[in-house]
């Protein structure tokens, strides 16, 4: 079983910027050896690895640049964001299994700095770019914009229901000095006078571009317990790819506003202790506002249709019914393909986060909603 | 512009464009239409495939407005409109496209208060820098 079995036990990042100097392999292992310091671990007793697609730097490069022993387990997940709490679930099922005993995962991303992906026209997406990209639907927002609208319009949101969204990840940013937006304040009048990104969606329904990397470490639970921070157990871990799915570009099945979330959750609550009204803490991929809604639906916290309505009255603020991505997500600390949000659990449950809530002893991570997915729980 | 990057799945839906004919890929054995276009059916798992013409007329799904960045030939014409259209015959199959002033006219050819969810259109045809790809008509003009 993996409930339980395996445990972060190490975690570390680089600074947030919009540029940063050094490379994204230079970056992965500052991270990297960040979090085996953090667990006081060896970087010679690593021998698995796990990353996901879109990152430049792959195993054999990090292993000798940080000098890992004999290496027995490596996975790499497909669909960018949709990938980064699948590394923690391959990574718990290879230490739980016997096929690793030291298992490290990371994000480097230098997306501040780099190019955009969208401007490379020929990259072949997960549904052919024939259907959408003459038409001039050529970024994730517009692709995302979509859906929203139609969200909209099927059940009442608002742009002040984004806003809870935006605001909320602001708030806590602004608590956080990691944060890139630790200094800068929002408020409503800024948001609803924002430029247009892809009508509906403006500046602040969309996430940051960042340089930046982050990692993590997973051990066996038994081994957790000699290391040096409080183990942050991996309670239940799962991807999703629905029936019929399309990508970015669901739109062509019975039901384009049930993405990934919803198979992802199934499997997720399917194997845990606890359900949605026990979690103490969420961290949801929040590349775009309206994924947020989406995602409360998907993973149980309120009915089909109720997402934004559920972000009303600060339900996601400290001391609402869901403190939502406590370091300040993608949208205000960092965008860093969701991995920020994994380390910000790992935070939360070991009462070190900077916008700490009282007694946090169960978090939800979720990885990228909209593409095929992947989410964790964790429990300290 | 960008033209479209064909494949061999879909490769006849372009084909079939240039002679002014809208047209879905439909199973050969159990009849199943299917979008985006793929090797065999999910339902029946033959491979035979035909592809079946349809009537052109479907209503707005969901649009957005793009505004800048984007790229250059895309940029100068925004805000534009891109739009999802569901096919009257088969409401599940929604086609990316434009809505325009006529066959002709720019992506921002229609003033963007007048795109409403819902909105009847049909389909003609323009031909982008040697491709023929799909435009939508507001029905009431």
């Amino acid at each position: 079983m993996l409930k339980d079995a395996t445990a972060i036990v190490g975690i570390g990042q680089t600074a947030f910027a919009k540029q940063l100097p050094e490379t994204e392999k230079t970056l992965a292992c500052r991270a990297i050896l960040a979090a085996l310091d953090d667990a006081g671990i060896d970087p010679s007793e690593v021998d698995g690895f796990a990353s996901y697609t879109m990152e430049e730097t792959d195993e054999v490069e990090v292993a000798k640049a940080i000098g890992a022993g004999d290496v027995t387990f490596f996975s790499k997940v497909g669909f960018g964001g949709g990938g980064s709490c699948a590394t923690v679930g391959h990574l718990a099922a290879a230490v739980a299994t016997g096929q690793a005993s030291v298992g490290v995962a990371w994000r480097s991303r230098k997306r501040g700095s780099g190019p955009r992906p969208w401007k490379n026209t020929a990259v072949q997406l997960p549904t052919p770019g024939q259907w959408t990209r003459p038409f001039g639907l050529l970024r994730p927002a517009d692709e995302i914009g979509m859906l929203a609208r139609r969200y909209m319009h099927e059940y009442g949101a608002t742009r002040d229901h984004l806003f809870n969204v935006a605001l909320a990840c602001r708030n806590r940013a602004n608590q956080n000095p990691a944060a890139i937006m630790y200094e800068r304040p929002l408020t409503r009048e800024m948001y609803m006078t924002s430029r247009w990104i892809s009508e509906p969606l403006c500046l602040f329904d969309n996430c940051l571009e960042t340089d930046g990397a982050l990692a993590c470490v997973i051990v066996s639970a038994e081994r957790a317990r000699d290391c040096r921070q409080k183990p942050v157990y991996v309670h239940s871990a799962a991807q999703g790819l629905p029936a019929q799915h399309h990508g970015m570009v669901n739109y062509w099945n019975d039901d384009p506003l049930s993405g990934p979330a919803w198979t992802a959750a199934r499997h997720l609550w399917k194997q845990a202790d606890f359900g949605p009204q026990d979690v103490d803490v969420a961290q949801i991929y929040d590349a775009f506002t309206p994924l947020v809604p989406l995602s409360l639906e998907g993973y149980g916290f309120c009915e089909r249709g109720e997402g934004a309505a559920f972000t009303e009255g600060g339900a996601l603020e400290i001391g609402g019914r869901l403190p939502l991505n406590t370091g300040g997500g993608g949208l205000s600390e960092a965008y860093v393909h969701g991995f920020n949000l994994i380390n910000e659990g790992v935070k939360q449950l070991r009462g070190t986060s900077t916008a700490q809530v009282p007694d946090a002893a169960t978090c939800l991570v979720t990885a990228g909603e909209g593409v095929p997915t992947s989410a964790i729980l964790l429990r300290s | 512009m960008l033209t479209p990057v064909t494949d061999e799945d879909g490769a006849p839906f372009w084909e079939y464009a240039a002679q002014g004919e809208l047209r879905v890929q439909s199973c050969a054995d159990c009849g199943e239409l299917r979008f985006p276009p793929r090797p065999c059916c999910p339902h029946c798992h033959s491979f035979a495939s035909e592809w079946r013409p349809m009537s052109g007329r479907g209503r707005i799904w969901s649009y957005v407005l793009p505004h800048p960045p984007l790229l250059p030939e895309y940029a100068a014409q925004a805000p534009y409109n891109a739009v999802i259209v569901e096919l009257a015959e088969a409401p599940r199959i929604r086609l990316v496209g434009n809505v325009v002033a006529a066959p002709d006219a720019p992506l921002n050819s229609v003033d963007p208060s007048r795109l409403r969810i819902g909105a009847p259109v049909r389909v003609s045809f323009a031909e982008i820098d040697g491709v023929v790809v799909p435009r939508w008509l507001l029905e009431r003009g």
